[in-house]
């Protein structure tokens, strides 16, 4: 290996490593705020990347279907209690967001000539189809069974990861796609050439990740948030609601997912079920920070992303083994380190 | 005859005669649900009973699976392992080795950490065994090894799908009676305080991190177990049905049957197995493409199942077969368990010397100091926020001081985790209850006995632990009757009122047959008869030698029944004395009254 293999496998892991820690810090997001663990993560991205590519070929994403379905299902239960409580308005609103927005969209998505619109369009269109999918998917899957134990919160995640993936197959197809790049010039740094896609991806993360900490720091749903992760209860006696809190947490994870989708597209080929080893290797980024610290989830994204692109230089089929046996120095070390007995919730 | 043996008699007789009623399409159906069903048993204890779970199992089936296929086909074996390969049931001992070796890895990795660690770490193992099985050439890629011979059995060759099948229900019969047995004796006990009681089965001596990693492995040899067989059924193993979608599966199987049951493993292996058939058949020409679409069903069938039934279908069933649980019966003629020498009236138990505990700039214990002696009750009080709790946590070893120490039968406390200091005879109750609700008054009490008995995981699966467990189960009657709830011996602990589940840790407690007991607010909901006899028992305690250190509000209580106040503000002792001096303390008074202007 010489110095600019070197460098273009560092570009590739920082790259992917960019697109882990959005992933991861969704992930640590989801967990401290809602003690969900969002398995189903990767399909979102997927979802994104899918979702736009069937744009860009002309064809109506399936997936607005899907969240018309969801968006039907949330006004039959949302507006159903609405109109028993004797709240119309309330009930009219539900149905307005749930139901007309969905159609509105659907509507627009199939008359529009969509793959002529300008990229910039379509990605705003993917991101309007499947981020609202997030907070249904709380509301319908999380909301009823909010207090109950990690375990079963778990196993309900796996359960939507993988009923996510057989949808997945139906909606795409088993056939892998591949959008093309955001812009085509590339950076000529010595010996390295950097894509603009990868310039594209860097400064998208970047920006997000200040955008989420500018979120978390000054408003006052971001404020929320925190003390909503920090103590649940607490959080909820200063009149903060868990059911606002979960929706928004699902609406921001649902929103890093589709994007981190439509960001990868141009680099990899995305099928209906790639998602989930893309959403894995974020999961070994937060469990790096102990599904508590961004700064470590993201930290540990960066060193995922370096590893697994050196690995497929020296050993590719073992690619993913590597990868993934790299969370045993991380739980050895943080095993060593706990000693108390806790209860588990 | 009972009749739980006569319909666990008509279904034994049912499954020997199903190869001669049933086509062959069917038997190899059940051949599936028995090993499926075997997986799904492990997971059983995990998930259900432990509260832990995988989604690696199919990669221990795989394991199995590949061991033996391995070992069976190889050529040209190393001359130290030779001998593995001339039967495949050396092959399965070699696997179940493997397996447990391999789990107790991941065990020791994820077990200490909080129980979202071990499902996160299995999907990272069930992955890259996934990924080594289909490209390591040695195991044959993607395409697989075949060639597999069939097993042989006293000169038969289990070589057709109505024979092997009986090899496989014995084999998941085995397991279950096995994991039945476990549940219901001492580290069954400990096994199931692992799910909402870890704090308070550390307290009564349970090494609760040692029962995770038990349930932890046998689930994996179960997995191994059920590898074994579907490969020497098949004759042939690829990588396919060991990924992590195939262990995904396995937890839907136990969860829909119902994970908390022996019995639901059956039930949701055969529920998912059926309807995936069905579904394969029938999804893909109702939608028109070909896939695995019965993973949507399937996904959301689960959602289903935990939001309306999160105990699975078993229990729904169970209602239909009129079948009646079976009471635990005492036998008075077992030998009482051993008791350790209490110390001498009047002798040093427990003391704390100069005892401070700071939490950043709060002192919530400053220079604290008392003693209690064998045969004396002494009592904690004070105002709320005084610091008992604090001083509570120091003494039993739950919180280290900053600065002085607390010494028990003169050794350190300090330094020492809960199960060590319950072996050198300290035994608590907590100030908010902490019980199994849904096991019976017995046998939580049992679980004080926990460090009194010694049989092990073996002995209790074979049944080799019945004589101590009429000893455990008579020193817990002898408990509960002596505290007075006897008549709800059989009740669910949930059941009692909050008095008597306090009630009920005190015989929980005293069946550690301890010499200093910790009782932290024990009168606190009880009615006034309830106190009385109280009162009584722990009179009765004190004459046997018994040494109390009780923390409690109700000073009518208190004042009738210690020998000693230690009275608590701010941090601080502010008085300490016989109760009626106490009572007449200008600093108590001011303390508990306000000041006299």
């Amino acid at each position: 290996m010489d110095m600019a293999i070197a460098l273009i496998l560092s570009q590739d892991g920082i790259t992917n490593g960019a697109i882990y820690a959005l992933l991861a810090l969704a992930l640590v997001l989801v967990f401290a705020v809602t003690r969900v663990i969002f398995i189903q993560q990767g399909e979102f991205v997927a979802y994104g990347a899918l979702t736009l590519a069937m744009m860009q070929s002309g064809v109506l994403p399936a997936t607005v279907w899907m969240l018309v379905v969801m968006g039907a299902l949330v006004t039959v239960l949302d507006g159903g209690l609405a109109l028993k409580a004797g709240q119309g308005r309330r009930a009219a609103s539900v149905a307005g967001w749930n139901l007309g927005y969905p159609l509105a969209l659907a509507a627009a998505v199939g008359g529009l000539a969509v793959n002529e619109l300008p990229l910039a369009v379509q990605v705003l269109l993917t991101l309007a189809i499947v981020v609202p999918m997030g907070p249904m998917m709380y509301r319908l899957m999380y909301q009823p069974i909010a207090s109950a134990p990690v375990l079963v919160l778990l196993i309900v995640s796996v359960a939507l990861h993988i009923a996510m993936v057989g949808l997945g197959l139906l909606f795409f197809g088993a056939e892998g796609q591949r959008t093309p790049a955001f812009s085509e010039f590339s950076l000529e740094l010595g010996p390295l050439m950097v894509s603009a896609q990868t310039l594209w991806v860097l400064m998208v993360s970047v920006l997000l990740i200040v955008a989420l900490y500018q979120f978390f720091e000054r408003t006052l749903y971001g404020k929320a948030l925190r003390a909503t992760a920090i103590n649940r209860v607490g959080a909820q006696l200063m009149g903060i609601s868990p059911t606002l809190a979960g929706k928004l947490t699902f609406f921001l994870a649902a929103f890093i997912g589709a994007l981190s989708g439509v960001l990868i597209a141009p680099i990899t080929t995305i099928y209906y079920d790639t998602g989930f080893l893309i959403g894995l290797k974020g999961f070994v980024a937060a469990i790096i920070g102990g599904l508590a610290s961004y700064p470590l989830a993201a930290m540990g994204a960066i060193a995922v992303g370096l590893l697994e692109s050196f690995a497929s230089f020296w050993a590719s089929a073992y690619k993913e083994v590597i990868v993934f046996t790299l969370i045993i120095p991380v739980l050895l070390w943080r095993s060593l380190c706990s000693h108390h007995v806790e209860e588990e919730e | 005859m009972r009749a739980d043996r006569l319909v666990l008699g008509a279904f034994l007789a049912l499954l020997l005669l199903v190869p001669a009623i049933l086509s062959p399409y069917y038997v190899t159906l059940l051949n599936y649900i028995g090993l499926y069903a075997m997986v799904a048993l492990g997971l059983v204890l995990l998930t259900g009973v432990g509260g832990l779970t995988s989604f690696g199992q199919a990669a221990f089936v795989g394991l199995g699976a590949y061991t033996t296929a391995a070992l069976t086909t190889a050529t040209d074996l190393p001359g130290w392992l030779a001998w593995a390969g001339t039967s495949p049931w050396l092959t399965l001992v070699v696997g179940l080795l493997l397996t447990a070796v391999v789990a107790m890895l991941i065990g020791s990795l994820t077990l200490k950490l909080s129980g979202h660690f071990l499902p996160l770490g299995t999907i990272a193992w069930g992955i890259s065994l996934y990924f080594l099985f289909g490209t390591m050439e040695s195991l044959g890629g993607h395409t697989g090894i075949s060639g597999i011979p069939a097993i042989g059995l006293l000169g038969w060759t289990l070589d057709e799908g109505g024979e092997i099948y009986y090899l496989i229900w014995a084999f998941l019969l085995v397991a279950m009676l096995t994991t039945h047995n476990l549940l219901d004796s001492r580290e069954g006990r400990a096994i199931r305080a692992l799910k909402g009681g870890r704090i308070m089965a550390e307290a009564m001596g349970v090494d609760t991190s040692r029962s995770r990693m038990v349930i932890f492995v046998i689930a994996a040899l179960l997995a191994c177990a059920s590898g074994w067989l579907y490969a020497h059924m098949q004759r042939f193993v690829n990588p396919t049905p060991f990924g992590v979608h195939i262990g995904i599966e396995y937890l839907f199987m136990a969860v829909v049957g119902g994970a908390g049951y022996v019995w639901g493993a059956i039930v949701g292996a055969g529920v998912i197995t059926v309807l995936k058939q069905w579904l394969q058949n029938w999804l893909p020409s109702l939608l028109g493409a070909t896939g695995n679409f019965e993973t949507i069903v399937f996904g959301l069938l689960m959602v289903l199942v935990l939001h309306r039934a999160r105990e699975g279908l078993w229990p729904i069933l169970k209602k239909l077969v009129p079948v009646r649980a079976v009471r635990k019966t005492i036998d008075a003629d077992a030998e009482p368990l051993p008791r350790r020498t209490l110390p001498k009236a009047g002798e040093l138990i427990l003391e704390a010397k100069d005892v401070t505990r700071k939490f950043g700039g709060l002192v919530a214990n400053n220079n604290m100091s008392l003693e209690v002696r064998a045969g004396e009750i002494l009592a904690l009080i004070g105002p709320n926020g005084a610091g008992k709790s604090t001083m509570f946590n120091q003494i039993s070893g739950v919180d280290t001081p900053t600065s002085g120490e607390v010494l028990f039968l003169g050794k350190p406390v300090a330094g020492h985790d809960s199960r060590e200091i319950a072996r050198m005879g300290m035994s608590r109750t907590f100030q908010h209850v902490k019980l199994l609700p849904t096991m019976s008054v017995l046998e939580n009490v049992a679980i004080g006995a926990h460090l009194r008995s010694d049989k092990g995981v073996l002995s209790s699966a074979w049944r080799l632990d019945r004589a101590e467990e009429a000893r455990i189960l008579k020193e817990a009657a002898r408990q509960i009757e002596r505290v007075g709830l006897a008549e709800h011996m059989y009740e669910e602990a949930g059941s009692l009122a909050l008095g008597q589940q306090r009630i009920l840790e005190i015989a929980r407690a005293l069946c550690a047959d301890p010499c200093l007991l910790l009782l932290d607010e024990p009168a606190a909901g009880l009615r006034f008869k309830e106190k009385e006899a109280l009162g009584e028992l722990l009179k009765k305690l004190r004459a046997e030698g018994m040494a109390t250190l009780i923390v409690e509000h109700d000073m009518d209580f208190v004042m009738s029944l210690v020998d000693r106040v230690v009275v608590m503000e701010f941090g601080q002792k502010i008085a300490e004395g016989l109760p009626d001096e106490v009572q007449q303390n200008p600093a108590v008074l001011e303390a508990y009254l306000g000041g006299v202007e």
